[in-house]
């Protein structure tokens, strides 16, 4: 008996890296897939507009590089949806009735138009008039938007569920509205799309600045700087407030986990905003061993007071004790603390990076200035890690649930599924994924040292892209 | 008893409808991807085959993620036995997706032999290996599996891999195959009609008689035949000698139709013989799941029913157009030393006289 239950134990672990593994590789691309389906779109109604060459040949060229994105997050995303009755049959019994409605209408309105239209995109130009073909990427973006609206409802839902009611032992959705629009819906939802933008036009600036430091196709490239600046700078104000918005939405809905995400260990009244914390490296230390603070911030941040109450993580975890009885109620503090801190500090570096840009633009020397070019292409690896550090928080900020209140993580797994068959898929997954992440790689920055238009003349394989 | 509601028998076949569609649609596309390397005897052909799916293949693949999301959402305890009973086989179908789908993309990115070989065969290997585990997956959830008292299934490899299944999978490959020849028959040119001619002269028979014995042995199997399971069973007899029939007798055109007629109709066969369960359990019929014990409540599936009926038609309207945009047919002459990109003649480069493709 003991032996089943340390594998059981093992099983659930291994199911649990296999999701985020899984997750945290497909959210690599799905990003760079919404924002630069929105910037080609952008880039082909500017052509469309104007009929100036440098806006064509930038739709070609950063079209190539969306489909090489595309092609790995569709494929890892079949993944995701397969594997919630996979590895969590228990979850997936408890939560279809509710669950199950978003992600099918993922498939029905978002996953079906972004595909089939992405085919018409690709090889439809020779058929399709210019008006028509302009509408397929609009509609591919449409669709990226759209998928990541459900999925963030389905996902919203396991984070503050409503609009359900418990009937013998299972969640059965009585309000679907609540679930679509609930507050930690939209704003979950407006926050991955700024960060999608973000993320596509922080790409789009490192690809830009590497070919501007060589001083290749400098038109093309200036206007694809200033054109990415514009949507960083929407991006990273709009996540300012979106950011504050759902950090506020979460104090209400999930205070554990912002409890954990500022290393708030006690309830403080007012509260101070932690800059630097550090601490045993344990589940939960139950307290901070160094931590350097700014005073009332925390409080103002959080509750738009100077001296309100903010909950701690101990108080929290009594408080559910309590209410559901003995256990451990907080998250693995130092993941939720440093993923959120390293999206802060992150967010901090590239609006710096955004706002010298628009201060050389207005001096005229956003082409020359090496050093904000080598910056940018530095700054190319940030959004990355700012994605994963936004859903790392997410979701091990919501541990020990699966879904928050109501089901543990560690009651969802596939009782039927052994640690043995985990091993295999997941030692499985891991291999195809370096595979595919090295030769998306690979092939991504193959094609954006090309100059734009170089080789559209010539022949060949090279020419297409319509594979 | 009846104890199901008319709701829950309209996902049934909705779900029904939707894996009849994946099957026909991703059917012929898995076909083709089978013949790549068979058919395609060089680049230019190999690229002629792989644009006759090009625009087409990932919008065929939504119907089996939508099927997925419908059964997760209007029959969530089915979706749960099932996914979670046949791990390593979806876990296999799932590597075969990825490799096939990154290799369309893939493919054209360089021109070295080593890069594109890898490619095709992935594309070979991968629309094979599908093919084969679908129709593998499918033959057991008719036939049924062990599954406890509470929907646990017990679907490891070995349990699935009995010869019932062997030849469920083998009538998949075969159909897949045929259907995709077929389809080449219609949207290619030249010398790579007569070769798909060929081999679906060779193939579609095969698949009808493999086909009909699996029917056949399936009828035996399921003991208390209803009239409408006989009807469907016999209704795929029919279209699937008919459309090897219309094969040798060269009218692609009606044998393409009669072969995507005898996929639906095994579909239909599978979903008729296993209502009213979900999952059939060979542990002990008690065990067995019904549609009213698997699914969603009937507030949920309100709402699945009015998005479905809003948006169902939607999707067929326009990926009918897409068929009907790309309905040329085409060849490897299409792939010269010149080949252009349809977004060259937005840059201004193509002029006119680059491909329309």
């Amino acid at each position: 008996m003991n032996v089943s239950k340390e594998l059981a134990v093992t099983a659930l672990d291994l199911a649990r890296w296999q999701f985020g593994i899984t997750t945290i590789f497909h959210f690599l691309f799905v990003p760079v897939s919404i924002g630069l389906a929105l910037y080609v779109a952008i880039c082909q109604t500017f052509h469309f507009r104007t009929g100036k060459d440098v806006y064509a040949r930038q739709t070609l060229f950063w079209g190539r590089l969306l489909l090489i994105s595309f092609a790995v997050g569709v494929v890892t995303g079949i993944i995701q949806e397969f594997q919630f009755g996979m590895n969590w049959s228990l979850y997936s019994r408890y939560v279809g009735d509710v669950f199950g409605a978003p992600l099918a209408m993922e498939g029905l309105a978002a996953f079906f138009l972004e595909s089939t239209f992405l085919g018409l995109w690709i090889f439809g130009r020779g058929r399709l008039s210019p008006r028509v073909h302009l509408a397929t990427i609009w509609c591919v973006a449409g669709g990226t938007m759209l998928s990541a609206y459900f999925i963030i409802a389905a996902n919203a839902w396991m984070q503050h569920p409503v609009g359900y009611r418990l009937v013998g032992g299972k969640a059965q959705l009585v309000d679907i509205w609540k679930v679509l629009f609930s507050d930690l819906t939209v704003w979950a939802f407006l926050h991955v799309i700024l960060a999608a933008v973000l993320t596509a036009s922080l790409v789009a600036l490192a690809v830009s600045a590497w070919h501007l430091r060589r001083g290749q196709e400098v038109a093309l490239f200036t206007s694809a700087v200033k054109i990415a600046l514009v949507l960083a700078v929407v991006g990273a104000l709009g996540s300012l407030y979106v950011g504050d918005e759902l950090g506020r939405t979460l104090i209400r809905e999930q205070p554990m986990k912002m409890a954990a995400a500022e290393a708030l260990f006690n309830t403080e009244q007012p509260a101070a905003f932690s800059l630097f914390a550090t601490g045993s490296f344990t589940h939960n230390p139950r307290h901070t061993s160094r931590d350097l603070k700014i005073p009332h911030l925390l409080s103002l941040v959080a509750t738009r007071s100077w001296s309100d109450r903010v909950q701690g993580v101990n108080q929290l975890d009594a408080q559910y004790q309590q209410q559901y009885g003995p256990g451990e109620y907080s998250p693995y503090v130092a993941i939720v603390y440093w993923s959120f801190r390293s999206m802060i500090y992150l967010w901090g570096l590239v609006l710096a990076l955004a706002a010298s840009g628009l201060w050389l633009w207005k001096r005229g020397r956003l082409a020359s200035s090496r050093r904000w070019l080598g910056a940018c292409i530095a700054a190319g690896v940030l959004p990355f890690l700012m994605n994963t550090g936004g859903w790392l928080m997410t979701e091990s900020g919501r541990q020990p649930w699966i879904v928050q209140g109501l089901l543990k993580t560690s009651q969802a797994s596939s009782p039927n599924v052994s640690s043995t068959q985990i091993w295999t898929t997941l030692t499985g997954f891991v291999a195809i994924f370096t595979v595919l992440g090295g030769v998306a790689l690979w092939l991504f920055l193959r094609e954006a040292r090309h100059i734009p238009g170089e080789h559209d003349e010539g022949s060949g394989a090279e020419a297409s892209l319509a594979y | 008893m009846r104890d199901y509601t008319a709701l829950q028998v309209l996902w049934f076949v909705l779900i029904g409808v939707l894996w009849a569609g994946y099957f026909v649609l991703e059917g012929f596309d898995f076909g083709v991807g089978m013949l790549l390397r068979v058919l395609g005897r060089d680049r230019a052909e190999r690229r002629a085959l792989i644009h006759t799916i090009g625009p087409v293949w990932d919008g065929n693949e939504v119907w089996l993620i939508v099927a997925g999301g419908a059964t997760f959402a209007a029959f969530p305890q089915w979706y749960a036995t099932l996914f979670s009973g046949f791990y390593i086989a979806l876990f296999l179908v799932l590597l075969a997706l990825i490799a096939r789908g990154v290799a369309f993309e893939f493919w054209g990115k360089d021109e070295r032999s080593a890069w594109t070989s890898t490619w095709e065969w992935a594309i070979t290997i991968g629309s094979f290996l599908a093919a084969l585990l679908w129709g593998v997956a499918w033959a057991n959830i008719i036939r049924g599996v062990p599954i406890d008292g509470k929907g646990n299934a017990d679907g490891s490899l070995t349990t699935l891999l009995n010869p019932y299944a062997i030849l469920g999978g083998l009538t998949t490959v075969l159909l897949f195959l045929s259907l995709g020849a077929i389809f080449l028959t219609l949207r290619t040119k030249g010398e790579l009609v007569e070769r798909a001619r060929r081999i679906a002269r060779t193939v579609a028979p095969a698949a009808a008689l493999v086909g009909i014995a699996f029917v056949a042995w399936t009828i035996v199997d399921q003991p208390h035949q209803s009239g409408v399971e006989i009807a469907v069973s016999a209704l795929a007899i029919v279209a699937l000698a008919l459309s090897a029939l219309a094969q040798l007798r060269y009218r692609d055109g009606a044998a393409f139709a009669l072969g995507a007629c005898a996929i639906v109709a095994l579909v239909a066969m599978f979903f008729v013989d296993l209502f009213p369960h979900t999952m059939v359990s060979t542990t002990d019929p008690a065990y067995s799941l019904t549609l009213n014990a698997s699914a969603s409540s009937h507030y949920t599936l309100t709402v699945m029913t009015i998005v479905a009926v809003i948006l169902l038609p939607v999707v067929l309207a326009y990926q009918a157009w897409t068929y009907w945009v790309f309905r040329r047919r085409i060849g490897p002459e299409d792939f010269g030393e010149h080949v252009r990109n349809p977004l060259d003649l937005l840059a201004g480069r193509g002029s006119g006289d680059a491909p329309a493709l």
